[in-house]
C-alpha cells in the first residue's frame, strides 16, 4: 500500500477556504514509511519467492507513484482511482483498499506506519479487521523462514517486542527498517511493460459519511516567542546568534 | 442515549502510563464543560491494585476488566475486552492517549464500530455542547480543527503532552468494578519485551547538543555540525531520518524512538521539527533552529531562530563561538 503525499520540501499555502491546502501546483512524493513497506516487500521476494503488488489510492497523480514503485522491483500495480481525497475518512480509506485487495487473496499485506500528510496512522490496522487479518504495527524487522511470521514491534523508550502470527496477515512498516534501493535505467525500462490495473471502487463505499471533517485550517499558534535573527542574510544572524548565546542566553 | 466519557489506561510491569493522567485531564475537562461523567478502564488479569490507584480520582468509576487472555497486550485480545466494555456502557466519548500501543489496536476497535478515530489531538474545545478537535497534519506544519459527524461512540486519541498529567483532578474514592469480560481468539504471540545493547552514547548528560536533520544533505556535509559541536564542547545529535540512512549511529538519535534530552543549548540545523524529534528534546534550554523553511515547525519551540541555509550560517557561526571564547 502506497500513498503519494506533498513533498516534504514543498511550501503548504492554505486555500482560500481555508478548508484545505492549495494542491495545484504543488510537488508530491511517495510518503516515506510506504517506500520502507515497498522496499520490504521487494528483500522479502528475493528471500521466499513470490510476487509483489503495489496499490495506491488517489486521482490520476498517484501514477508516479506507482510506476516508481514499477521501477524498484514491484511485478504490477492496481490503482485504486479516487479523485475527491479531501475528508475521506481513514476507515473510508482502508473499506475501499479492502475492497481492491481482497480477491488477490495475498499472504502478506504492508503499509506504511502513517502518513506525512494527515498522519492519521490508522488506515492499516482497519484494513486488518476488514479483511480478518492479524496484524501488527511499527515493525522494523520481519522474520518470514518460519512457520509462522515473526516481527520486531517497535515500543516506545528503546524497547522492542517480537510477535509471531499466523499468515495472511498485515503490517505497518516503521521508516528505516532497511536502506531503500533506487531504481536502475533496467528497471524503469522493465515497468513500462507492467500491469497497472485500474479499480473503480464502489460509489456507496466512497460517499459514505466520513464521520468526522476538517472545519478550518490553519497555522499553528507559537507556543515560544522566537527572536528572528539576520533578516535574510544568514551570515549576519550567524553573527548575531552567536552575539545573542553569549551575552543574552550566557551560554558561551 | 449514549453518555459519558470512557477513558482507557495503559500499564506494564504494574505502572500505569503517565499518559494515562494526561487522558484522564482531558476527559475530566471536556466532562465538566459537557456536564458528563468520567470512567476509566484498564484491561488485564489481576489488575485489582491498578484500579484501586485510579479510584484515588475525581471519576464516576474505574472498570477493571479481567481475563487471563489480558495479561499480555494483543491488538486482538485488547479489541475484543475494550469493545465489550464500550458495548456495555454505551458511551459517547472513548478518549485514549496516542501511544504506540493504542496506534496498534484502537483502529482495529474503532472499526469494530465503522469508525476511524480522530488520533492525535493537540487540544479539544468545548462550543454550543458539542466538541471541536484540533489535529496536526503535514507533519505539524498546519493545524486542522475537526468536528465529529454521525452517532456516538466518538474515538479520539491525545497526543502526549497535550494535557498535563498532574492536572487530572483527585477524588473521595471511585467505585472500582471488575467485570470478567468475554475475549476471542488471540492470533498473536508476544514475546518478552526488551532493551537493545545498552547505548554507548548517553546524550541525556550532554550540555550542549548540536543536531542534524535531513537538511544536512549528504554524510559528507556532517563534518560541518561536527566542527560547531567541538567549538561548543558540545555533542552530535541527529533526528531520526539521518540514523535511518545510517549517516550517524542510532544512539545519537534524538525523540520518541530516540533518546530525550534536556541540554541548557539545543541547535537543531535543519530539522524540521516533526512531532517525533520534538519530545525529545522541547525541554532543552534555549533551543536555536536553523532551517531554510520558514514554516518549519521546528521555530514554534525555538528561542532564537535563522531563516537561511545552514550551509552559510554554520561555518560563520562556528568562527564566531571560536572569537568568542577566545
Amino acid at each position: 500500500m502506497m500513498k503519494q503525499v506533498p513533498s516534504k520540501d514543498a511550501i503548504l499555502r492554505i486555500n482560500k477556504e481555508s478548508t484545505w491546502i492549495e494542491e495545484g501546483d504543488l510537488s508530491f512524493e511517495v510518503n516515506e514509511s510506504d517506500g520502507y513497506a515497498l522496499e520490504e516487500g521487494l528483500r522479502l521476494k528475493e528471500k521466499h519467492g513470490g510476487e509483489v503488488v503495489v496499490c495506491s489510492l488517489g486521482p490520476q497523480r498517484v501514477k508516479a507513484v506507482i510506476k516508481d514503485a514499477l521501477a524498484r522491483g514491484a511485478d504490477r500495480a492496481i490503482h485504486v482511482v479516487v479523485d475527491q481525497l479531501t475528508n475521506l475518512s481513514p476507515y473510508g480509506a482502508a473499506s475501499v483498499l479492502a475492497a481492491a485487495v481482497r480477491a488477490e487473496q495475498p499472504d502478506l499485506v504492508m503499509t506504511g506506519l502513517q502518513s506525512d500528510d494527515n498522519g492519521f496512522a490508522q488506515t492499516g490496522a482497519i484494513m486488518a479487521e476488514l479483511l480478518g487479518f492479524p496484524h501488527a504495527t511499527i515493525v522494523i524487522e520481519v522474520d518470514a523462514s518460519g512457520p509462522e511470521l515473526r516481527v520486531k514491534r517497535e515500543l516506545e523508550s528503546g524497547w522492542y517486542q517480537w510477535y509471531s502470527m499466523p499468515t495472511p496477515a498485515l503490517l505497518t512498516i516503521q521508516s528505516g527498517i532497511s536502506q531503500i534501493r533506487y531504481a536502475s535505467l533496467k528497471g524503469i525500462m522493465a515497468a513500462k511493460k507492467k500491469e497497472i490495473k485500474d479499480v473503480m471502487p464502489d460509489s456507496e463505499a466512497i460517499g459514505r459519511p466520513s464521520q468526522q471533517h476538517i472545519e478550518r485550517v490553519y497555522l499553528p499558534q507559537k507556543s515560544k516567542q522566537t527572536q528572528f535573527l539576520g533578516d535574510g542574510n544568514a551570515k549576519a544572524g550567524a553573527v548575531a546568534l552567536a552575539e545573542k548565546l553569549h551575552s543574552e542566553a550566557r551560554i558561551i | 442515549m449514549s453518555q459519558g466519557i470512557l477513558v482507557f489506561v495503559e500499564h506494564r510491569d504494574g505502572v500505569i502510563n503517565k499518559t494515562a493522567f494526561e487522558a484522564i485531564a482531558a476527559a475530566q475537562s471536556l466532562g465538566g464543560e459537557l456536564a458528563q461523567v468520567v470512567t476509566v478502564v484498564l484491561l488485564g488479569s489481576n489488575v485489582g491494585a491498578l484500579a484501586e490507584q485510579l479510584a484515588g480520582y475525581q471519576l464516576a468509576k474505574v472498570i477493571s476488566a479481567d481475563n487471563p487472555k489480558l495479561a499480555d497486550y494483543t491488538p486482538d485480545g485488547y479489541t475484543d475486552g475494550l469493545e465489550r466494555v464500550i458495548r456495555d456502557l454505551d458511551p459517547q466519548f472513548v478518549l485514549m492517549p496516542h501511544t504506540y500501543l493504542v496506534r496498534d489496536f484502537a483502529p482495529k476497535l474503532a472499526a469494530r464500530f465503522g469508525k476511524s478515530l480522530i488520533s492525535d489531538c493537540v487540544r479539544a474545545k468545548v462550543a454550543n455542547g458539542s466538541v471541536t478537535f484540533t489535529r496536526r497534519i503535514f507533519l505539524g506544519k498546519i493545524d486542522a480543527d475537526v468536528v465529529a459527524d454521525g452517532q456516538a461512540p466518538i474515538f479520539a486519541t491525545f497526543q502526549s503532552g497535550a494535557y498535563r498529567g498532574d492536572q487530572a483532578v483527585r477524588g473521595s474514592g471511585a467505585a472500582v468494578e471488575t467485570v470478567s469480560v468475554e475475549v476471542g481468539e488471540v492470533r498473536m504471540k508476544p514475546e518478552a519485551p526488551f532493551q537493545e545493547v545498552k547505548q554507548a552514547v548517553d546524550l541525556s548528560k550532554a550540555d550542549v547538543i548540536v543536531a542534524i536533520g535531513r537538511g544536512i544533505k549528504s554524510k559528507d556535509n556532517i563534518a560541518l555540525a561536527e566542527k560547531l559541536a567541538e567549538a561548543l564542547g558540545g555533542d552530535l545529535a541527529a533526528s531520526r531520518p539521518i540514523c535511518d540512512a545510517e549517516w550517524l549511529p542510532i544512539d545519537r538519535q534524538i525523540g520518541s524512538s530516540g533518546q530525550t534530552v534536556a541540554p541548557k543549548l539545543y541547535i537543531a540545523l535543519g530539522i524540521s521539527g516533526a512531532i517525533q524529534h520534538l519530545v525529545g528534546m522541547k525541554n532543552s534550554g534555549t533551543i536555536v533552529a536553523i532551517n531554510k523553511d520558514p514554516e518549519a515547525p521546528i521555530f514554534d519551540i525555538a528561542d532564537y531562530g535563522i531563516v537561511g541555509d545552514l550551509f552559510e550560517v554554520v561555518p560563520t557561526l562556528t568562527e564566531e563561538i571560536k572569537k568568542i571564547k577566545g
